[in-house]
């Protein structure tokens, strides 16, 4: 690695962190375009369950996935907590149904730790690592990646 | 008399003042684009190119004025066209007179146009500029200066004229020759009458040239006499050119030289040796001299009114567009959201509350529609390339082909311009190709030796009609059906003449070369049939053996909006494109019968369609049993079948919105749209319902 882009990947990064059930998880701050209360989507037929349907997004129609669903974590109830994650995600907008959003967070390199390997739902290939911060632990995602997966059936 | 009326008044529903405004702006264009190229013009070495743009100009604006009829305009762009024709075919060297001129005439229009556009009267008379190119155009120099020098015989005669004439008039006698020929004379005749607003000739001799081989004529006329002579020369020398006030006594010539020095008895009287050289060199110097006085008169004299000829075009990314189409979408989206609370109101409490949403409504509308009417653009943009085409095919095919086109400016929304243009450019080359016989044959047939294919655009409605007619051999119904039955489709002799044209759509028929042979068609027509059909249009031919056919395209005028129908099943809501919608019939559970245990067809008006339930198609999800319903017969490509509903909610405009841009593309539905609510509901593929049903 070139001192160049040791420098890159030494700066701190900022990130989104949501829960899904009793887990916390970050993404990068850049992907994210806004959040959003939850709104009931128009299911589409025959689709995952875990694609809850499209919304109308100021006149883009935008599709919903559920990550409690993706995850089989949580209750996947809705309530007035319910928040939409809308991610950016260059060639595509698409919303992320989270329990709650919690803040956003420097990390440096340094606070990441490589991910064990693990059996999981989520393939570890979309793990990027495991941040820490005080007691607490963000798993943190590649989240243009993983949307991009044929299994989020999303393209 | 009522007839004739009637007739008047239909003639009026074809209003072309709609588009004057799209003329004016091309007028301005034209005219600022000559203007630029004059200025640019180097005299010593003009060359084609500009020349040539120069002239389209011109051309192109009396091409525009004559249609709506500004007969002034047209007038004026007319000698100015005679002229710039001349200096392109290098008949005539361009000189820095006629460069003025041209601008000078350039100014004059833009206030003609300016002045017609508002309407007001433009109070110049062209008459004198138009003799004026008239005569730089039949190669003499055009000289303004000479019109002081004659203006004294004509007060002096003035009073001794008999004939009533307008203000400004003079009663000439004119003598031309000695001629070789007497032709000459008429064509000085004949170039006379070809300028506007010149006035008139007429022989005094019976056509018959006298003793000494001249001719004499009677003017009337408001030029002045060396404008004449510079008109004449271009025919004849002026020395055989002599001119004198009728009743004011013998030839008093015109320059003012010759006016003073000219014996009495010179011009007139045939037995003279050498008739009299009137001199009406201006110099050249005085020439641009004058030209240069006239020019910031009538440069002032626009200048107010030329501001409204001002380019008023601009370029606009698509994407600019589309942002404001979904902005003004949302807007649409909210205001309904806003009149549905507002109902909930109190009317007497609210009055003003409710004043301002139905202005809100009102306005909304009004937006979009404008909005709407930004992407629309016009037909030409298509038609553009047809000439070139078909000039290409008739050299490739040994077909003499001719294009006409009708309804250039139908306006069509520019996504569907670009998809349609693949099609199209199908079927006219179908048409040349194999509608359109061979010179030889068609000859034969007592038909014109060129063949034509007609491209014409109209709208219809909500729709736009797209016609590509040919006088070629047209279809053989028994032909067509006999290759159907070769290919094993299920024809019978009962079809409808519509039906049998339709074959030629059918898949098995377009790739075989020898269909060539058959019905001269359907290289790839199932192709274009799938495209336009794609596009919520739909195609038709019609045919007529021997003598041609024309197949008709209608497609909606854009694809951002569609009527639809709004369909409820449980509780989530459904567009149908009404456009595919052809009934809808209230159900009971015991009108279904079922086939062979899961397939059910109901009976409607005597035919037996298969039924698809909408909520076991898509899944949805019920909380209580429904029984009956609505069933909906919808038709698309040939088919029918009958869809189950719960309930009819309405029918409106929908906006469509894609669904692959960030999702992807779902079996069954073909884009989504955003109710009244924010909602967003699915719009059902109705060809892909069809097919899923039948195959």
């Amino acid at each position: 690695m070139n001192a160049r882009a040791n420098a890159l990947a030494e700066r701190p990064r900022e990130y989104l962190t949501f829960r899904l059930g009793e887990e916390e998880y970050g993404i990068d701050i850049l992907k994210v375009q806004e959040i959003r209360g939850y709104e009931q989507p128009t299911r589409i037929a025959n689709a995952p369950s875990f694609i809850k349907g499209v919304v109308n997004l100021r006149g883009v129609i935008v599709p919903i996935v559920d990550m409690r669903l993706k995850f089989g974590l949580g209750s996947a109830e809705y309530n007035d907590f319910t928040v939409v994650i809308i991610l950016n995600l260059g060639a595509r907008v698409v919303g992320m149904v989270v329990d709650s959003v919690s803040d956003v967070m420097e990390l440096s390199p340094d606070q990441i730790r490589d991910t064990p390997e693990i059996d999981s739902v989520v393939d570890s290939s979309y793990i990027t690592g495991l941040g820490t911060l005080n007691d607490r632990m963000l798993i943190l995602i590649a989240i243009e990646k993983l949307m991009g997966t044929a299994e989020m059936a999303l393209a | 008399m009522s007839d004739t009326h009637t007739s008047e008044s239909s003639g009026d529903v074809f209003d072309l003042s709609q588009f004057h405004g799209v003329f004016y702006e091309e007028a301005g264009e034209n005219l600022a684009n000559m203007e630029t190229l004059l200025l640019e013009t180097d005299e010593s070495n003009a060359d084609d190119e500009s020349l040539n743009a120069i002239f389209r100009c011109a051309h192109s604006i009396k091409g525009g004025a004559a249609t709506f009829g500004f007969q002034d305009v047209a007038d004026l762009t007319h000698v100015m066209e005679t002229l710039l024709d001349r200096l392109r075919r290098r008949e005539l060297a361009i000189t820095s007179a006629m460069i003025d001129t041209l601008l000078e005439s350039g100014d004059v229009l833009k206030h003609l146009l300016a002045s017609r556009q508002s309407g007001t009267d433009p109070g110049i008379d062209c008459t004198e500029l138009v003799a004026r190119i008239g005569a730089l155009a039949h190669g003499t120099v055009a000289a303004p200066v000479a019109v002081p020098a004659t203006e004294t015989p004509v007060v002096a005669a003035a009073s001794v004229v008999a004939a009533p004439t307008a203000p400004g008039e003079r009663v000439l006698e004119i003598a031309i020759g000695p001629l070789d020929q007497p032709k000459f004379a008429e064509n000085v005749v004949e170039l006379f009458s070809e300028i506007p607003g010149l006035g008139t000739i007429e022989p005094t001799d019976d056509g018959q040239p006298d003793a000494s081989q001249t001719r004499h004529f009677r003017v009337v006329s408001t030029v002045t006499d060396s404008d004449l002579l510079d008109l004449f020369s271009f025919h004849v020398s002026r020395e055989q050119v002599s001119i004198r006030e009728l009743g004011a006594g013998p030839a008093p010539a015109l320059a003012p030289t010759a006016a003073h020095d000219a014996d009495p008895t010179f011009g007139l009287f045939d037995d003279l040796p050498t008739p009299v050289a009137i001199e009406v060199h201006a110099p050249e110097a005085l020439v641009v001299a004058a030209a240069k006085a006239e020019l910031p008169r009538s440069a002032d004299r626009s200048a107010p009114a030329s501001a409204n000829l001002e380019s008023s075009t601009i370029r606009v990314p698509t994407e600019k567009v589309d942002q404001l189409i979904n902005l003004v979408g949302e807007m649409v989206i909210t205001q309904a959201m806003l009149a549905q609370t507002g109902r909930g109101l109190d009317a007497v409490v609210h009055q003003a509350m409710a004043t301002a949403l139905t202005d809100l409504e009102r306005n909304t509308r009004l937006l979009q529609e404008a909005v709407m009417a930004i992407r629309m653009i016009p037909m030409t943009a298509v038609f553009n390339r047809f000439p070139r085409m078909l000039r290409d095919l008739s050299g490739r095919l040994g077909k003499k082909l001719e294009l006409h086109t009708i309804g250039e400016d139908t306006e069509l929304d520019k996504g569907l311009i670009e998809k349609i243009t693949d099609p199209l450019t199908h079927l006219v080359r179908n048409s040349a190709d194999h509608g359109i016989e061979m010179p030889a044959d068609r000859i034969a047939a007592g038909k014109p030796e060129h063949g034509t294919v007609t491209l014409a655009a109209a709208h219809q409605g909500g729709s736009i009609v797209i016609e590509v007619r040919d006088d070629g051999r047209g279809l053989n119904r028994g032909k067509l059906l006999a290759k159907a039955r070769e290919r094993g489709l299920s024809v019978s002799d009962s079809m409808t003449d519509t039906e049998v044209y339709g074959l030629i759509f059918a898949p098995g028929f377009s790739t075989a070369a020898e269909v060539t042979d058959v019905s001269g068609r359907g290289v790839g027509m199932d192709v274009v049939k799938r495209n336009i059909t794609s596009l919520g249009g739909s195609v038709e031919i019609d045919s007529v053996e021997g003598q041609g056919m024309r197949v008709s395209v209608r497609l909606p005028l854009t694809l951002a909006i569609m009527d639809g129908m709004s369909v409820g099943v449980a509780d989530e809501t459904y567009i149908v494109p009404l456009a595919s919608v052809v009934e809808s019939i209230h159900m009971t559970a015991s009108d279904v019968k079922s086939v062979g245990g899961t397939g059910r067809v109901v009976e409607v008006r005597n035919e037996y369609l298969p039924l698809m339930r909408l909520d076991e198609l898509f899944d949805v999800p019920r909380s209580v049993e429904h029984s009956g319903g609505i069933m909906i017969v919808v038709e698309a490509e040939g088919g029918r079948i009958a869809l189950l509903v719960d309930d009819l909610i309405g029918q409106h405009q929908v906006v469509v919105k894609n669904l692959e841009a960030n999702y992807r593309k779902v079996p069954g539905v073909s884009g989504a749209t955003i109710l009244g609510d924010g909602r967003v509901a699915l719009i059902l593929d109705v060809s892909w319902l069809v097919r899923r049903v039948r195959h």
